[in-house]
């Protein structure tokens, strides 16, 4: 029965994929006959048919949408015509609010909140970052929340591939002509509101990877598990999404409901056992676990072996071994990060940039030195869902912090050894205040880091606007942060082999509280054990020898 | 010099089919303890549980033929002879002095096989079985109300089990070369014939 969804799967992604391949030829501008568009064509005869959607709506043919629009927010009005709960439903999610209260710890999270070891914080660098927020114009603590045209709907339903929302414009792309990458010659045109608008469809990779591929200030940088290798991907590095094969968008295990998507890195499923998830049976359970559509005994058959690795899940997430490494596509994901080292200008006093393996940065004056991995081996945690984060303005006495801790342990039956990847920096430290220090990056004035390499005037505006007064004196502390490893899914052969954890020094070494066959044993028990019976054998031996020459001698 | 018919088919393909799990279940097992890559861990586990799963197998045949067949008396243990039969191993047996036992059809093993058997049996095989199924069965242990157990002395007991066969087999290999003649009591295990004085 499962070989038979799976191939009907396969068949399925394999049509789609035809269908799709046969239609980017046709054009997307040509006036669709009402005829045509109405009967789902076969490939090869689709000359004016869009991409097939499943939508029952073309977009292109709304005159809403039919219109030159000047900025984001006049598209979002004309959206919200029609999708008329659409941005009230945003306005509640993260992906707006950049605020998650932790049901557990109840601490306040959030990007809007957080201090990392990337850049370090949002804050006092809005315009820059929230090229990210899922809005037009949050530049400063004036941006008006409620404001429903303030949602951007395009940078997630573009379809086109022409949307990007820059940074610097505070969420909003560009709708001139403008020089970018800045100072570098070229040019982007105005964005193309109108087609984007009337082109707009499901998410895809490519919206998700727009902001999700590139956390942490690039390509690959933050999480390890994804970067743009992702929007196409092959077999070997994702096995859900690979791009001839079944093809997952994010959406896939991401499900979503009245825009809340699910799944959360602030406050993850550590362990489900509650077997796959039945449709229309949620019980509020998370659907992006492995288990919601695996179950909990997912490897079939009923071999001694299967039925081993089946026994395994009480203990060890799906995703220890079946990600047996993290940036396992074509780009490097950082490692480390040492501000410390920022600011370093060449003879004339300009920027300097050196680059260093996997053809990243190692150096650049504007964030410090780095280092780029490609194929990490992750750390391993017991991890029980609950992560302890280090919040700005919380006192901090020692000079190694943990920004987030993974709780959980062996004897916590809701805890599995989960693989993460651990960021490893050096950060500003407010020694009066005694917390990690916010500093100003990037912006067009005079105490942004990046403009004048001052840490005095970075910090005071930093620490300002997260509402503490810089004591004037700072250091750079050594931080931790640890990332869950659930992407780049390997195909089952590429999953790790069982002597990879059962040996000594194996990958698992570091975790206690379980007896791991392989790597554990007690030592006095063997070396008694072996000892007698290299007695017993030496016994038998000697006693053989001294008969055989008593009988020769007789 | 006389032959008597000791050892019956069944019994000798018993003792040979065993003989051949075991050493394969001690090769597989100190694998799995970590002790050396052979077949590789994932292989080990695997041979090993299909082992011993064939070798209760081979059990729930054993004892049904023992008490069938009334042999399980040849397990009863005796202190007679006991002292004598040392003797034998630590001098006897070096100036070609007589066996001090008589072997029979109804009493085939010697006064120390009887207590060694039966050591086996009483002790060693029940501290590796149960171990072992503990160990099997270790996802079982909440359902089965005992999770109180350790998985970590219940592998170090299975362990235990594992030498005191290992330095059994070693003896016992040995004293298999201690008959009327270095290969009569192999012969007997095979053809079922022993030749004794």
């Amino acid at each position: 029965m499962n070989k038979l969804i799976t191939q009907l799967g396969g068949t399925f992604s394999l049509l789609a994929c035809l269908l799709f391949s046969a239609n980017v030829t046709a054009t997307v501008d040509a006036a669709p006959s009402s005829g045509a568009a109405a009967t789902a064509a076969a490939p090869g005869e689709a000359d004016t048919a869009k991409p097939k959607t499943g939508s029952t709506a073309d977009h292109s043919k709304f005159e809403e949408l039919d219109k030159d629009f000047a900025t984001g927010p006049e598209v979002t009005e004309a959206c919200l015509e029609c999708h008329t709960e659409a941005a009230k439903q945003v306005q509640k999610t993260k992906h707006w609010t950049w605020e998650f209260l932790n049901p557990v710890t109840k601490q306040k999270l959030g990007k809007k909140n957080l201090v990392n070891n990337f850049c370090t914080s949002v804050r006092s660098n809005e315009s820059f970052c929230n090229a990210c927020h899922v809005g037009y114009g949050w530049e400063d603590d004036s941006f008006d929340f409620t404001s429903e045209v303030n949602v951007d709907c395009l940078v997630c339903h573009d379809t086109t591939g022409s949307y990007k929302k820059l940074p610097g414009l505070a969420g909003h792309p560009n709708y001139e002509t403008m020089e970018w990458p800045p100072k570098s010659g070229k040019f982007r045109e105005a964005t193309d509101l109108k087609k984007i608008a009337q082109n707009v469809g499901k998410t895809s990779r490519d919206t998700c990877g727009a902001c999700h591929f590139y956390g942490g200030g690039g390509d690959a940088v933050k999480h390890g598990d994804l970067d743009s290798s992702l929007a196409e991907p092959g077999r070997y590095l994702d096995v859900h999404m690979d791009a001839d094969g079944l093809n997952f968008t994010c959406g896939t295990c991401h499900l979503s409901s009245s825009h809340e998507v699910s799944g959360s890195r602030y406050a993850p499923t550590a362990a489900d056992d509650q077997g796959a998830l039945i449709r229309g049976k949620n019980n509020d359970r998370n659907p992006t676990t492995c288990v919601a559509c695996h179950g909990n005994a997912p490897h079939p058959g009923t071999s001694v072996s299967t039925a081993k690795l089946n026994a395994h899940t009480d203990k060890v997430a799906c995703q220890t071994c079946h990600i047996p490494e993290f940036a396992r596509g074509e780009i490097a994901t950082k490692m480390t990060w040492d501000w410390s080292t920022a600011g370093k200008l060449d003879e004339q006093g300009k920027r300097i940039k050196i680059e260093g393996s996997e053809g990243r940065d190692s150096y650049d004056s504007n964030k410090g030195n780095f280092t780029y991995e490609r194929f990490v081996i992750p750390e391993y945690v017991w991890f029980n869902g609950d992560i302890k984060y280090t919040l700005f303005g919380e006192k901090i006495a020692e000079d190694k912090v943990q920004i987030n801790e993974f709780l959980g342990s062996a004897d916590d039956p809701d805890s599995r050894i989960w693989p993460v990847k651990v960021f490893r920096g050096k950060q500003p430290y407010d020694i009066g205040n005694e917390t990690l220090a916010v500093f100003h990056t990037a912006g067009n004035d005079d105490s942004a880091f990046w403009k004048n390499y001052d840490w005095d005037k970075a910090l005071k505006t930093g620490m300002k606007t997260q509402g503490l007064e810089y004591s004037g004196q700072m250091k750079f502390v050594e931080t931790e942060m640890s990332w869950p490893i659930t992407h780049m899914v390997a195909p089952k052969d590429d999953a790790l082999e069982c002597a990879q954890c059962h040996k000594e020094n194996g990958r698992l070494q570091a975790i206690s509280g379980v007896y791991m066959p392989g790597r554990d044993n007690t030592p006095v028990i063997d070396r008694l054990g072996f000892t007698l019976a290299l007695f017993a054998l030496l016994g038998v031996i000697l006693h053989g020898a001294v008969r055989w020459f008593m009988s020769k001698r007789s | 010099m006389e032959r008597i018919y000791v050892f019956k088919r069944f019994e000798r393909f018993w003792h040979w089919s065993q003989a051949a799990l075991i050493i394969f279940l001690l090769l597989t097992g100190f694998e799995v303890h970590g002790t050396y890559t052979l077949f590789g861990f994932e292989s080990a586990v695997a041979y090993h549980t299909t082992a011993a799963w064939t070798l209760v197998g081979l059990w729930v045949f054993a004892i049904f033929w023992h008490f069938t067949t009334g042999e399980w008396r040849q397990y009863i243990p005796t202190t007679e002879k006991v002292a004598a039969m040392f003797r034998y191993y630590l001098t006897g047996i070096f100036t070609n002095a007589p066996h001090p036992f008589k072997q029979t059809r109804l009493t085939k093993h010697n006064p120390l096989q009887r207590l060694a058997y039966l050591f086996i049996l009483v002790l060693i095989n029940p501290l590796i079985w149960i171990t072992g199924w503990f160990y099997l069965f270790y996802n079982s242990w909440k359902d089965w109300g005992v999770e109180w157990l350790n998985i970590e002395y219940v592998a170090m007991f299975h362990v235990i089990g594992a030498f005191m066969m290992l330095i059994f087999l070693i003896a016992h290999v040995y004293l298999g070369t201690a008959g009327h003649t270095p290969t009569s009591h192999i012969k007997a295990m095979i053809t079922g014939w022993e030749e004794t004085d």
